[in-house]
């Protein structure tokens, strides 16, 4: 059976580059940095160079590049690191985010209310636009952090961060920006997009799992979340997982040489796949903006039909795909970015996710777009919703 | 030149099964384990065997394993989860002066918040004293953390009789265990201790960095320090490190295959690496060879520089440490050893040489024949 994975949103295939250079730490340089001895300083060479590598990636300096976890790591110590080191006994301060923010930093914003903090969630508009001018009213004196994702992982909308920077940056507040759908898939400068802080992923650029970075502009200050050994600078204590560092910076390097290619390559593919659907399904709907979007970002709500069903029909047919973000995709409540663009929850539960990668091809598309509307056309006779639609027109307006 | 590596407890090289599993699982098995299609169900079944393997390995129910990015990580979620999860209790944390830096570092830092910890001392052979800890129990202490096996000395603590202190409280009061260094070479078993939380580390039993495990008793009161898509059961978000996990069960795994042998073997090299060595002109032990951890031994030559006699020892392909690999770089002495009251020429001229899963006995004559070697060398100097 043909198989085509279209989740590289949810996590993408690691790189056979990226996979030598991880072996090579593994079985020769395996060494624990803090080491004085050659195992531990050759490892250590080899973090360096990765810094830079993903610092060259995003137009930083290697000393501004903390390695974490993994971008909800990264996404936790940017929003916890910047609230507690502003942290005033008998002061409340304030932070401004969006409503449609992945789960990483929703949820840690929401902690942060609970432990004192306020906290603003600036709606977007009918495409999952945020508008500056909103950021702009939102500011007060006592803001210490806009936190806004660069763009969005269920619609795939690009947010206007540059404007947001800027603004940031006039108001003399720190701006962080979540960047893990971006980085390697289109062009990012922190300084040119007035970036203070930027998270992202080894994963969700086709390199390993259980790494990523935080970018910390110089002269930000940052309390950390993990205590220990000092490494880091003290920013993120913890062996470092050299292997995984190592093989972040090399997913780094391959996406500084191929971004164009990458970009041009899979925003072609996709402006086919949703062309392609909205010619062949009717009352489908595309998710997020038409243009200002991520490259390999396919969201669409068709209407009568649950998006789980649609996801299993196309497993079956060896096609993976999810509904939603992957994170939240085995729960049964709507997304919450979908709510925030205005999707009606019952057109919310039709929606699927199609993201493309670098091993996707046009056969693969080809491949969707004869399947789909099969897929489509058979849960509909079965919905009740659908063969009755003419009879009631509530179940869309209400 | 032979190379002889034996800095195992800084980090250990990976065992060909953990690589292997590693290897499949990224390059095979690379799905999200939250997606629903079959990439992301493959995923997830690795992450469930990988769980089982570490419960296993603990005596313990997988449900009770949460996976993490490293034992740093582990020993940050298990404090600060605790302190955070009962601070309505009780504000007061017992911990000792030995402990590895992410258990202190973590406690000062909660301190700042306004917590109290109490560092018990150490006795000179490196243990605690059971009766200090009674005593310092109060009725707001909310959390007892307490290292297995020290990471410079070797020196175990007696974790079970902490235990079963604990269990005669009055009041519950959780207590938590930094096994990295005792995981798979000594039995861990913290539902039969009375353990709530135990810290272990993969990198170090000879599965990969970057990933570890934090095992919470079923029942204990944490909350979780890294939030977001609410990852294993909403105690540590993320999406898991799936490769990295299954590294790390294959070489629990494989470690607790023959752990009784490979710890037994250990031991008798660690036994003859002492007896070697101690005939060395002006060697002294650290710890005791009975009863200590089967890999970890710590020598000092007062007089030297432990980190004079690393150099010299690399020289010659044997590879070793100064205190942790996590304090190597820092000029202040060991805080283990001060506080066992070791004199700062002792402390200053001590070196610890960790032992691990591919150490043979050639290993350590020929470590024992070039740590004579240097030593002679390195004195010489000295007296000059």
């Amino acid at each position: 059976m043909k198989r085509v994975y279209l989740d590289n949103a949810a996590t993408t295939p690691v790189r056979p580059e990226v996979v030598e250079i991880m072996n090579l730490y593994m079985l020769e340089v395996y060494g624990n940095p803090s080491s004085v001895h050659w195992f531990g300083q050759e490892a250590k060479k080899g973090v360096e160079e990765a810094r830079e590598r993903v610092a060259v990636l995003i137009g930083a300096k290697p000393e501004e590049i903390v390695f974490t976890g993994g971008a909800t790591e990264a996404d936790n110590l940017a929003i916890k690191g910047v609230a507690e080191a502003n942290m005033k006994e008998g002061t409340t301060k304030h932070i401004i985010t969006s409503a449609i923010e992945h789960h990483a930093v929703l949820h840690t914003c929401q902690y942060l209310e609970k432990r004192g903090f306020e906290v603003t969630y600036l709606p977007v508009d009918r495409d999952g636009l945020v508008d500056p001018d909103d950021v702009r009213k939102a500011i007060k004196p006592n803001t210490i952090l806009i936190t806004v994702i660069m763009g969005n992982n269920e619609v795939g909308t690009i947010e206007p961060v540059k404007e947001i920077g800027a603004i940031a940056r006039e108001m003399g507040v720190a701006f962080h920006t979540d960047a893990t759908q971006c980085v390697g898939h289109i062009p990012v400068d922190v300084d040119e997009m007035n970036i203070d802080l930027l998270s992202l992923s080894g994963h969700k650029m086709y390199g390993p799992k259980g790494i990523g970075a935080l970018y910390v502009r110089k002269g930000v200050r940052i309390r950390p979340i993990l205590h220990g050994g000092g490494h880091e600078r003290g920013r993120r204590a913890g062996t470092e997982n050299v292997p995984g560092i190592v093989g972040l910076g090399k997913a780094a390097e391959l996406a500084r040489m191929e971004l164009p290619e990458r970009q041009a390559r899979l925003t072609r593919l996709r402006d086919k796949l949703i062309d392609g659907l909205m010619e062949r399904i009717d009352e489908i709907q595309l998710n997020g903006h038409r243009e200002k979007r991520l490259p390999g970002n396919v969201n669409v709500s068709v209407k009568y039909v649950e998006g789980e069903s649609m996801l299993l029909n196309l497993d079956l047919a060896g096609i993976a795909a999810s509904s939603g973000s992957a994170c939240t995709s085995g729960s049964l409540e709507p997304s919450h970015v979908l709510l925030a663009l205005g999707v009606p929850p019952e057109v919310a539960h039709g929606s699927l996710r199609m993201s493309l990668g670098w091993e996707n091809t046009e056969e693969d598309v080809d491949y969707v777009l004869e399947t789909l509307p099969g897929i489509v056309h058979k849960l509909r006779q079965m919905s009740p919703l659908y063969t009755r639609r003419g009879e009631c027109a509530c179940t869309t307006k209400k | 030149m032979r190379e002889v590596y034996l800095d195992h407890s800084a980090t250990s090289p990976i065992r060909p099964e953990a690589f292997q599993a590693l290897q499949e699982a990224a390059l095979r098995d690379f799905g999200n384990p939250s997606s629903l299609h079959r990439k992301g169900v493959d995923a997830e079944r690795i992450i469930s065997e990988a769980r089982e393997v570490v419960a296993g390995a603990l005596g313990g129910e997988p449900d009770e394993v949460v996976f993490t990015s490293g034992a740093t990580e582990s020993n940050n979620m298990a404090i600060k989860g605790v302190a955070r999860a009962l601070s309505r209790y009780g504000n007061h944390i017992i911990t000792t002066r030995i402990e590895h830096p992410s258990v202190f570092e973590t406690c000062k830092q909660l301190e700042e918040e306004g917590f109290q910890v109490t560092y018990l001392h150490v006795k000179q052979d490196g243990m605690i004293d059971l009766d200090e800890l009674r005593e310092a129990i109060i009725p707001g202490t909310i959390l007892v953390s307490i290292m297995h096996v020290n990471n410079e000395t070797g020196i175990v603590q007696p974790v079970v009789q902490v235990g079963t202190l604990l269990k005669q409280m009055r009041e519950k009061i959780t207590f938590h265990v930094d096994a990295v260094q005792s995981f798979c070479k000594l039995p861990v078993l913290p539902r039969e201790w009375g353990i709530d939380l135990v810290s272990v580390s993969s990198h170090k039993i000879g599965g990969p960095k970057g990933v570890g495990a934090l095992f919470i008793k079923k029942g204990t009161k944490i909350a979780p320090i890294i939030l977001g898509g609410g990852q294993e059961r909403g105690l540590r978000s993320g999406t898991e490190n799936v490769p990295g996990i299954a590294g790390f069960g294959a070489a629990v795994k494989a470690a607790m295959a023959g752990r009784e042998r490979e710890a037994s073997e250990l031991d008798a090299l660690r036994r003859r690496l002492i007896e070697k060595a101690s005939a060395i002109k002006g060697a002294r032990l650290v710890g005791a060879v009975e009863g200590c951890a089967p890999h970890i031994v710590n020598l000092s030559f007062p007089g030297l520089r432990g980190e004079l006699l690393l150099h010299y020892l690399e020289e010659r392909g044997v590879y070793v440490s100064t205190g942790s690999a996590c304090s190597s770089r820092s000029r202040a002495l060991s805080r283990t050893l001060t506080a066992m009251g070791l004199t700062s020429d002792e402390a200053v001229g001590s070196i610890r040489i960790s032992l691990g899963w591919n150490t043979t006995a050639e290993d350590i004559d020929y470590a024992c024949e070039a740590l004579a070697a240097c030593v002679a060398k390195l004195a010489a100097l000295v007296r000059r």
